[in-house]
């Protein structure tokens, strides 16, 4: 592919008799029509601040982590093209990762809208690590649809005009005589072409430069329509491949023997000859990480994982515990600066505290690595593929152009897979052992040692008077959070790894994230954080699920306080004309208010991210015959009876997939407030299965779930993937507040209470499988 | 090394493999039946769920030398045959309802959820919302709804 110069996307210019804005693109010199844009978000970065005296605007509200993503992205000249095939299809090498979210399906939609091709003859690859991409190859801070929206609609717009034009010259007839529909071109004089027959037709022998209009809002028939995913058959039939499930030659499988304690070290293996000689056993290397096993089954990688005798020194979290962390963050805390006032100023305060959480998914970290003397080849769910190429070919010893990365379908993300620690883990043990390796993390690895969203404290203080908020001021206090996958580009991520470098990062995050949609006078929210001793990194949003969950909780005193119901408080001092109307909606539709019966209750709270607008209405039942609900091995306790969700992306390319992408926050949004959490004890996470971490599980879904997603207001996409989960985990806390008459201060709910399960030995690190499954045959 | 005999979706098997090696491995590592997921080994997750002899039961969790010959285990692979149609009227409200989201969990989902109707059914019912909540499999993407819904759609047209 030629790259042609860079040029600024945008054209502005307006011909005459033309009031639609044209897009420039190109078409690339390739044996069959190929037509590309430049990769970035085309829209102006920063949107129009409310003028909202006496509270001024905080940084997200004029511009936050999306912008500064696509901004980032601007200045690279990179591209992203549409591929016509002859058999009639098209296919878009997307560089971003499909871990479940949907943007494999919406992506499709964008080029099955503007090619005006059926959407199953679309079909979507993941992208390789493309290091030409720099910023650009980051799946993060749910900005792939804000970044993608427009190129690849002027892409497909672009190929779409090529082929009328191919079309014109072979019937003889004028590109206004024809019309491209469902992948075939008619004309006025009856003449008919398959896009298929015309991909060769239509190719450019030459890359150029060439401008093109997108259909505008009103002539959509495949953007804001609902869609099913476009790889649900290959799910439902067990075809759709994850990373382990990839036959790479010679690649068998591996697993690693990890320590007692979190990053713990080998000091030494005591029985390296025996477990080489168990059965089905080929490999055995020490590594960073651990001792790697390399054998013909995963059974017998586990069989001889727990076989080594391995002498382990102290890891990063030495002798740590949840007490002594939570005593750690206190030290941090920075004091708020509005002092209690007089008589006539009231004053109400939180602090609460969020548990260590972890962002494990259910297919756990797993990659595959073929590395040789010159050259490595990986495959793995990643979602900053370029800074993974780059760290692992310094690594490695290699040149970056050696080390191939393919990124695989991932079997889900939540922030895990920004990072890439089996795709080095994989490489690592590849080149010492010699051989190709697939290798997969245990379960119970994937809880104690992989990367977990950190503990942290909100300390909130808000002052009223005379029915006003005068200030609002929030102190939050976390472990510290793993930037180091940077922007995705190894350069961001050497600035993140400097001195202070990760503070700096951390800050900024904060910042451009996190914002108050309230009007509540002088509003500060600060950060700050501590001890990097611990694996961590995103879960499904970095901060905005305890932030928001601490200021709706508040915010509910506030109105109480101010003898007002907690619906028409928000609305009163919501600030925004889009989450203003999301409240409303659930209110309405969750019919806000009613009567119900004691110990039940409803809560309410919104949250404005990424351009987006999210409200959640809960329903909350805590009466003892709910909580005390028997569940083998499973924790019952209050039961979310009904949500309903209203969501503003701005412009929903796939409602039915912005649906799911709500119901899943509400998902983790339930499990963050009420069950799910890491204990911490003498340096490691006592959580090994997942009946020990409890997500989410089906005795503790809502029976009723409503999600409404709200017609077009910005017309242009907006961030969904993490948008879901504050607002239902603060409702979630506002109505079991409201349920109990006490409001909760510790995240989740049941931390505290007696562990509601038997934790599994450190020691071997791993369990054995049971041999019992078909006395359990139902 | 040992050999093992059993029906595999439909077709008989011999496979060389050490007596107590879980069947999960033996389908994944050695036959390349990949449907069946590993997301815990421990008979927690559901992932691995297929059929024995038509009841869903959690390969992980069963050494390859309790199958015998004529046990006849279904993956997700194998579903589709077990119906008069190109795919099990199970798959069909999957794909109605688009429940799937990563889709690392649904091929366990999709056999655990066929099973729960042929429970109701033995037991002369309907499945019902205390079916649904028993179901163990986890979603981490968090689908749970959506799995509710297609299977009382699946189970009107088992």
């Amino acid at each position: 592919m030629g790259t042609p110069p860079p040029t600024p996307p945008p054209d502005e210019s307006q011909p005459a008799g033309s009031g639609r804005r044209r897009f420039l693109g190109y078409l690339l010199a390739a044996p069959t029509l190929v037509a590309a844009a430049e990769l970035g978000d085309w829209g102006p970065a920063a949107g129009t601040a409310q003028a909202a005296i006496p509270t001024p605007p905080q940084p997200p509200e004029l511009y936050d982590l999306n912008d500064m993503l696509t901004d980032a992205a601007l200045p690279t000249a990179n591209l992203i093209s549409v591929r016509l095939h002859s058999d009639g299809t098209a296919s878009l090498d997307l560089p971003r990762a499909e871990v479940g979210q949907g943007i494999t399906t919406s992506s499709a939609m964008l080029v099955a809208e503007e090619l005006d091709l059926p959407l199953d003859k679309v079909r979507i690859t993941l992208a390789d690590a493309r290091p030409e991409l720099l910023f650009n190859q980051l799946t993060g801070a749910s900005n792939t649809t804000i970044s993608t929206y427009t190129p690849i609609r002027v892409a497909a717009a672009l190929a779409k005009g090529r082929l009328l034009e191919a079309a014109a010259a072979e019937f003889g007839e004028a590109v206004s005589r024809l019309t491209g529909r469902a992948g075939v071109i008619t004309s006025e004089g009856g003449r008919r072409a398959t896009y298929g027959s015309l991909a060769k037709k239509a190719a450019s022998v030459a890359t150029k430069q060439v401008s093109v209009e997108l259909k505008e809002r009103s002539d959509f028939t495949v953007i804001g329509t609902p869609r099913s995913r476009i790889d649900a058959v290959d799910i439902v039939t067990g075809r759709k491949k994850f990373a382990t499930d990839l036959r790479v030659e010679g690649a068998l499988p591996t697993m690693v023997c990890r320590p007692p304690t979190i990053n713990g070290t080998v000091e030494s293996v005591r029985n390296r000859a025996e477990v080489e000689a168990m059965p089905g056993i080929t490999d055995v290397a020490v590594v960073g990480t651990g001792v790697a096993v390399r054998g013909r089954t995963f059974g017998q990688c586990i069989d001889a994982v727990r076989a080594l005798r391995v002498t382990w020194g102290p890891g990063s979290a030495e002798g740590k515990s949840d007490a002594s962390v939570l005593s750690e963050l206190r030290k941090a805390e920075i004091p708020p600066a509005v002092p209690k006032l007089g008589p006539l100023t009231k004053t109400v305060e939180g602090d609460f505290t969020f548990h260590f959480a972890s962002n494990s998914a259910l297919e756990p970290n797993s990659a595959v690595a073929d590395v040789r003397s010159d050259r490595a080849e990986i495959w793995s769910g990643l979602k900053s593929p370029i800074v993974a190429q780059q760290t692992i070919a310094k690594k490695l010893g290699l040149p970056q152009d050696a080390v191939t990365v393919h990124v695989t379908e991932g079997g889900g993300s939540f922030g895990r897979k920004l990072f890439f620690d089996a795709a080095i883990e994989a490489a690592e043990i590849s080149q010492k052992m010699g051989k190709p390796v697939k290798l997969m993390w245990h379960r119970t690895d994937d809880f104690r040692q992989g990367r977990t969203h950190p503990m942290c404290t909100s300390r909130v203080r808000a002052t009223y008077a005379a029915g006003n908020v005068l200030s609002y001021e929030q102190r939050h206090t976390s472990i510290s959070t793993d930037f180091t996958h940077g922007l995705g580009e190894i350069i961001t991520r050497m600035a993140s790894k400097l001195p202070a470098g990760n503070l700096g990062f951390a800050e900024t995050i904060f910042t451009l994230t996190q914002q108050s949609p309230y009007r509540f006078g002088a509003t500060t929210q600060l950060l700050s954080e501590v001890d990097q001793g611990f694996n961590t990194g995103s879960m499904r949003n970095i901060y905005s699920p305890n932030v928001r969950v601490a200021q709706e909780l508040v915010v509910d005193r506030l109105a109480a306080g101010m003898k007002k119901d907690p619906y028409r408080f928000r609305r009163e001092f919501l600030k925004d004309e889009r989450a203003l109307a999301v409240l409303e909606k659930v209110a309405e539709a969750g019919d806000w208010g009613r009567t119900m019966p004691s110990r039940t209750a409803q809560g309410i709270a919104v949250h404005p991210e990424y351009h987006g607008v999210v409200a959640a209405l809960v329903e909350m039942d805590c009466r003892p015959e709910t909580t005390d609900r028997e569940v083998r091995d499973g924790v019952t306790g209050p039961r979310v009876t009904k949500v309903v969700c209203a969501v503003d992306v701005g412009l929903a390319v796939n409602p039915r997939g912005l649906e799911a992408q709500m119901m899943g926050g509400i998902m983790d949004g339930i499990a963050l407030a009420l069950t799910s959490s890491l204990h911490l004890k003498d340096g490691y996470f006592l959580e090994g299965s997942w009946d020990n971490y409890f997500y989410t599980r089906q005795w503790n879904t809502p029976p009723e779930l409503k999600i409404i997603v709200m017609p077009p207001t910005t017309g242009k996409p907006g961030g969904a993937g993490e948008l879901g989960v504050p607002a239902a985990m603060a409702a979630v806390a506002c109505a079991y507040a409201r349920a109990t008459g006490t409001m909760p201060t510790t995240f989740p709910i049941n931390h505290d209470d007696e562990l509601a399960f038997e934790p599994e030995p450190v020691q071997p690190p791993i369990p054995q499988s049971p041999t019992d499954g078909l006395e359990h045959a139902h | 090394m040992p050999t093992h005999t059993f029906t595999l979706n439909g077709e008989q098997v011999t496979v060389e493999a050490e007596d107590d090696v879980r069947l999960l491995w033996v389908l994944r590592d050695i036959l390349g039946v990949t449907g069946p997921k590993y997301g815990c080994g421990l008979e927690v997750c559901r992932a691995c769920t297929s059929h024995i002899n038509g009841k869903a039961f959690n390969p992980c969790a069963v050494r390859v030398q309790d199958v015998d010959p004529g046990d006849e285990i279904t993956t997700i692979e194998g579903l589709a045959d077990t119906s008069d149609q190109e795919l099990h009227p199970m798959q069909r409200a999957w794909l109605e309802r688009d429940v799937a989201q990563c889709g690392y969990c649904q091929p366990g989902q999709i056999m655990t959820a066929v099973a729960v109707v042929r429970k109701a059914r033995e037991e002369g019912r309907e499945v019902g919302e205390a079916d649904l909540d028993a179901i163990r499999n986890i979603c981490r993407c968090g689908t749970y709804h959506r799995i509710r819904e297609a299977i009382v759609e699946g189970a009107r047209n088992m």
